[in-house]
């Protein structure tokens, strides 16, 4: 197995980086260019970049922030919010992403995940799963999308998702730790990397989580701070985990 | 120095430009078989599926450009995808015909997870590279392994690499500058 990868995620709006606590309140915290380059040096393994807008005058300022990152980064990154069709995720691919994550879009017309792989490489496609009391939400938390979980992470992988990026919005910003229930049930029920979100707080969180998924989001733990995720490395290493030499 | 990136649809071109425009030499995507054959060095990127790549190959001429460069001694560089279709079959998409510039088929990786995502060492090179991928080399030409995967195959003047190393951070970019320092 590669390495486990710790993935700085920035939330942005309007070009600008957001956070929030259980998907509501949201504060702005940084630019994103300048945040994505200080997660690099502090060696971050990849970026995630959500638009957590996605509004149709916000595709261009997205497109452009995307080609910005991919000017000065030389670490993989993946773009989403509000990618609806192949045109929305090519244009993303074209602009320097490296991959898109569909969620919303993909529940609405489960068909998306699978014209997305056919037609960029299931290595591109990161499918987003909102989950809460083992249930799926739409649109970023707010609605019940009636599926089960591990179902829908089934069904995804079927449709050739070449990752799953799974969100517990019960510990979203909460800083408790990641929700290890459904982190479990989903990375046993497929075979493609499941990357852990929503609730890290301590590097000892971290570690619990990698123990299952082969990946972590990290969103709060280090948005205000960059330079936590250098410590952060450091504390995992004393605990055992096992990450790449950014050097 | 002038570095030709091939642009056929199925690569993230704009990343392996960059990467060697950060190296300091003149890089330029394109669809142009002549180009390609008058460059210092060529870049077959790829990411994507094997059946559509390989027609985006053959709708520019640049197969053919790739095969008559490497004949002649040019040096190639081949990045993820681009080291599976220099192979001489490749066993996604119900089988697609290869380049044939190295011996061997890309065969469905059987690893506990599959895409194989992440940064894994490479051997003999020691250092830690960026992989995505579902399919891997099976050749006699392998000169790198990673977790016994084929990281890098090497035939006449045609180098591949199973890794990105546009993506690999300070580690990618010393391996570019070392392809480019062969030149």
């Amino acid at each position: 197995m590669p390495l486990p990868r710790l993935i700085p995620c920035l939330d942005v709006a309007g070009g600008r980086v957001v956070k929030g606590v259980r998907f509501q309140g949201l504060t702005e915290v940084g630019d994103p260019v300048e945040l994505a380059a200080a997660y690099s040096n502090a060696g971050a393994d990849e970026l995630v970049f959500l638009d957590i807008e996605a509004t149709l005058e916000g595709r261009g300022l997205l497109e452009e922030l995307v080609a910005r990152v991919a000017d000065r980064l030389a670490i993989p990154f993946t773009v989403g919010g509000g990618v609806r069709d192949v045109r929305d995720a090519q244009a993303l691919l074209e602009a320097g992403a490296d991959k898109v994550t569909v969620n919303s879009a993909a529940l609405a017309r489960p068909a998306l995940v699978s014209e997305l792989a056919a037609r960029l490489g299931a290595q591109a496609v990161v499918v987003a799963i909102d989950a809460a009391g083992g249930e799926v939400y739409t649109r970023a938390g707010t609605e019940r999308a009636r599926r089960d979980v591990v179902a829908w992470a089934r069904e995804v992988e079927q449709r050739g998702a070449g990752e799953i990026l799974l969100t517990s919005i019960d510990t979203d910003g909460t800083r408790e730790g990641y929700d290890l229930e459904v982190t479990r049930a989903v990375a046993d029920a497929v075979s493609v990397p499941v990357i852990a979100s929503g609730g890290a707080g301590s590097a000892r969180h971290v570690a619990e989580a990698l123990e299952i998924a082969q990946a972590a989001l990290l969103a709060s733990i280090v948005h205000e701070n960059p330079a936590r995720l250098t410590s952060l490395r450091e504390e995992l290493r004393e605990l055992g985990v096992p990450l790449r030499n950014a050097a | 120095m002038k570095v030709a990136v091939c642009e056929y649809g199925a690569g993230n071109v704009r990343s392996v430009v960059t990467a060697f425009e950060r190296l300091g030499v003149s890089a330029r995507a394109t669809t142009s078989p002549a180009e390609v054959a008058a460059a210092d060095l060529a870049v077959l990127p790829g990411v994507g599926c094997s059946g559509s790549a390989m027609e985006g190959l053959r709708t520019h001429g640049l197969d053919v450009a790739l095969q008559e460069r490497v004949a002649a001694g040019g040096a190639t560089l081949g990045i993820c995808l681009g080291l599976q279709l220099a192979l001489d079959e490749s066993e996604e998409d119900g089988g697609v015909s290869g380049l044939g510039i190295i011996p061997g088929r890309a065969v469905r990786l059987r690893t506990e997870r599959v895409p194989r995502i992440g940064w894994a060492e490479v051997e003999p090179d020691g250092n830690a590279y960026y992989f995505a991928h579902s399919y891997a080399a099976e050749t006699p030409a392998a000169v790198s392994r990673s977790e016994g995967i084929v990281a890098a195959a090497e035939s006449g003047s045609f180098l591949g690499v199973q890794f990105h190393p546009e993506k690999s951070g300070e580690a990618g970019a010393r391996f570019l500058a070392r392809c480019l320092s062969r030149v």
